[in-house]
């Protein structure tokens, strides 16, 4: 199995976007699948979706935005190329999390909700990756990595930027 | 002669490096002319030993772990593809390790032996037989065997699971639901995320004999978005039961109906609270409901519902399979059965310890962990999750049991054990205790949602050293307002990891931050 890399994110326009929606608007409960679909393909949910999905589903667009908002997921700005989570729940306090949340935030140069002035890294806290056993846990895009500390992550920062570089 | 060698896909193993071992060791057999077929097995559940890899010979399948990419060359120099044992990374014979021998593996009996995807694989080792049994039974049998096995509620509430399965049964025909909880917020906590990576036909087997238990045709999953592993593979689990008519509009031509599709959550703890899930199925902000109506009447749509955690719906293959007495058979008192307990946090040798209940804390924490990762001494253990109280050395010979743990104000949850060494400063997890439940709160309640950000700041201010005495009061009394005023147990349990941090670390708390 290849390393999930980075999701190849398509420009939106609104006609993708209602292309999105349609595909799953009929679903019962089609919200979540609809704004997952949204971000999966475009990195974030445009405000421009706001209106298309309140449309389709019979909703206001209040009722969207409130929605967009309550899941921590739900994003509303894009990324930058990778999204970097760093878990911040007790059992990976346990071993270091805290100290490696601050390193991350160093060497990224931002705090969690932000990217990185290159737009190489979005860092996000996330709470669990269910990989308790063997923290510190990071989550890269859809990699998840155990046992991480400050070298590990550097190497990996370099790593990722170094690729970015060559394909470019 | 091909050799079969065994290399875990799971969320652990892939984090710490699996699949550059099935690299390495596919480079390293040609390199030396050795035909090996490569399986990506589930994990065993040992995780200090992962990524585990395993060669099966005459006398069974053989053990080396941890294993690096980097170990790999000297590994298959010292005899790997032989089955030999003489490597500082061999183990021996996988079975005889004793962490997993010691082990009542009955909902895990699969874990790490099989190849998750594989149908063939979990029929030869007794999958689908509960599945067999319950498509020749009445949906009342079906409920009686669950109430008669004792099962209760995995996901934290450890409610009779036969009991929840009759309210639903017992409601008029029409459209039903039975919804699986596998939004597994818990830190501390990975065994549904085992079952869905590992032994996902378990998972589809349990609900659809829920199904025919109850008349439901329809079910959902609902999958926390952090679980990017779990999803992919029980898509595909999911895909290959269809195809194998173990799903859809007649199971294996016994013109039973059961359709299974997968949800994906959006990162928000609060949607593992059912009737918040329920909503957030629904495609709405995940709100708490309030009960009455139980989901069991009133459930996802408005319609009866069954809602069950991952493992109490996993136990259920082996419970119609094996038969009830032999499960309700394992466990003391009112906790029947077996608990999937998961061993986390600063510990030595984590992973997932399937007992009978009963076991001591202690030994857990000892005989199977081995003490702390760092070597140096316990000083607290949070068990049963982010609302679950710290306990000091006094709790830890406390048998794993529901009502034993209720008796001192303390939950077994979902089974999660966090061990913390002496290092951690007890202040800073009840501060983030309050931290937690403000960022999580679903806001319908103002003790929870106000309350938890009043209490960060008064932790920091009784940490910062101002007003000390008062400030303790006041925390004492927002704690009670949490716990008396909160509408779920977000609010309602947030306060006891605190309370138990300011009766047993009181000194971690009033000591002032360097
Ligand atoms: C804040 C909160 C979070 C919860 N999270 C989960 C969870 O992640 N998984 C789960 O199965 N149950 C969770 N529960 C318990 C569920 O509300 C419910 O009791 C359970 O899904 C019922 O299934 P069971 O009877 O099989 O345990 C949570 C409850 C609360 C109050
Ligand atoms: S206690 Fe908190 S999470 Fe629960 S219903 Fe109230 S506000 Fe929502
Ligand atoms: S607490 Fe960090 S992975 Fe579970
Ligand atoms: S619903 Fe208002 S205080 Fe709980």
């Amino acid at each position: 199995m290849p390393h999930a890399g980075p999701q190849p994110v398509q420009d939106w326009t609104p006609e993708l976007i209602q292309q999105a929606v349609d595909a799953h608007k009929d679903m019962p409960g089609a919200m979540l699948p609809i704004l997952h679909a949204i971000q999966d393909r475009f990195g974030y949910i445009p405000e421009a979706a706001v209106p298309i999905i309140a449309e389709s589903l019979r909703h206001t667009r209040a009722e969207v935005h409130g929605i967009i908002s309550f899941y921590h997921h739900f994003r509303t700005q894009p990324s930058g190329s990778h999204v970097v989570q760093v878990c911040r729940a007790e059992a990976c306090q346990a071993v270091g999390a805290r100290q490696l949340e601050a390193h991350v935030k160093e060497r990224l140069g931002v705090d969690y909700h932000h990217t990185s002035r290159d737009n190489e890294f979005t860092l996000e806290p996330v709470y669990c990756l269910g990989n308790c056993a063997c923290g510190p846990s990071i989550r890269v895009d859809d990699d998840i990595h155990g046992r991480m500390d400050a070298d590990k992550f550097d190497r990996l920062v370099d790593n990722l930027t170094t690729t970015a570089v060559e394909v470019k | 002669m091909t050799v079969t060698v065994y290399v875990p896909c799971d969320t652990t193993a892939l984090a710490l490096g699996a699949n550059a071992v099935a690299d390495a060791l596919q480079q390293a057999a040609k390199a030396k002319g050795v035909d090996i077929n490569l399986v990506r097995n589930g994990s065993r559940g040992l995780f200090w030993l992962e990524p585990l890899v395993e060669v099966e010979t005459s006398e069974g399948r053989v053990a080396y772990g941890p294993v690096e990419a980097s170990d790999v060359s000297g590994l298959v120099e010292a005899g790997l593809f032989e089955g030999k044992a003489e490597h500082p990374l061999a183990h021996g014979l996988t079975d005889e390790i004793p962490y997993l021998k010691k082990q009542q593996r009955l909902t895990f009996s699969r874990i790490g032996v099989t190849d998750p995807l594989s149908i063939e694989d979990y029929r030869a080792h007794h999958g689908f037989a509960g599945l067999e049994n319950a498509l020749n039974m009445d949906g009342q049998a079906i409920v009686d065997a669950v109430k008669d096995s004792g099962l209760r509620g995995r996901g934290g509430a450890a409610f009779p699971t036969g009991i929840k399965w009759q309210t639903v049964h017992d409601e008029p025909e029409g459209q039903k639901y039975i919804v699986c909880n596998a939004d597994e917020g818990d830190s501390g906590t990975f065994a549904d995320r085992l079952v869905m990576e590992c032994d996902p036909y378990m998972l589809i087997e349990g609900m659809t004999i829920a199904g025919l238990a109850v008349g439901a045709s329809q079910g959902y999953v609902y999958l926390r978005s952090e679980y990017p592993v779990a999803h992919r593979i029980f898509n595909e689990a999911l895909d290959r039961a269809y195809r194998a008519g173990y799903l859809g509009r007649n199971i294996r031509g016994s013109g039973k109906h059961f359709d299974l599709e997968v949800r994906l959550g959006a990162g928000a703890y609060i949607c593992g609270e059912e009737t918040s899930l329920l909503d957030s199925l629904e495609g709405k902000r995940g709100m708490v409901r309030a009960k009455p109506p139980l989901p069991a009447i009133k459930g996802l749509f408005g319609r009866p519902t069954v809602v069950n955690n991952v493992l109490s719906l996993a136990a259920v293959p082996n419970i119609l399979d094996q038969g009830a007495q032999a499960y309700a058979d394992y466990g003391m008192g009112k906790s029947r059965g077996t608990l999937p307990m998961q061993l986390a946090g600063n510990v030595k040798r984590g992973g997932l310890v399937e007992l009978a209940f009963g076991i001591t804390l202690r030994e857990l924490m000892d005989d199977f962990g081995g003490g702390t990762l760092s070597g140096r001494s316990l000083k607290a253990v949070q068990v049963g999750g982010p609302l679950g109280a710290y306990l000091p050395e006094s709790q830890w010979d406390t048998p794993i049991d529901y009502e034993a743990f209720a008796e001192f104000g303390g939950v077994v949850g979902h089974g999660g054990v966090v061990m913390f060494d002496d290092t951690v400063d007890m202040g800073e997890q009840a501060r983030f205790a309050m931290e937690f439940c403000s960022v999580e709160s679903c806001g319908k309640c103002t003790p929870c949602r106000i309350g938890a950000v009043r209490g960060v700041e008064v932790i920091d201010r009784i940490r910062a050293g101002e007003n000390a005495d008062a400030n303790l009061t006041l925390l004492t009394d927002l704690c009670e307002t949490m716990v008396d005023g909160s509408l779920c147990a977000m609010g309602g349990m947030t306060p006891f990891p605190v309370q138990s941090v300011m009766k047993h670390f009181p000194n971690d708390l009033t000591r002032q931050k360097a």
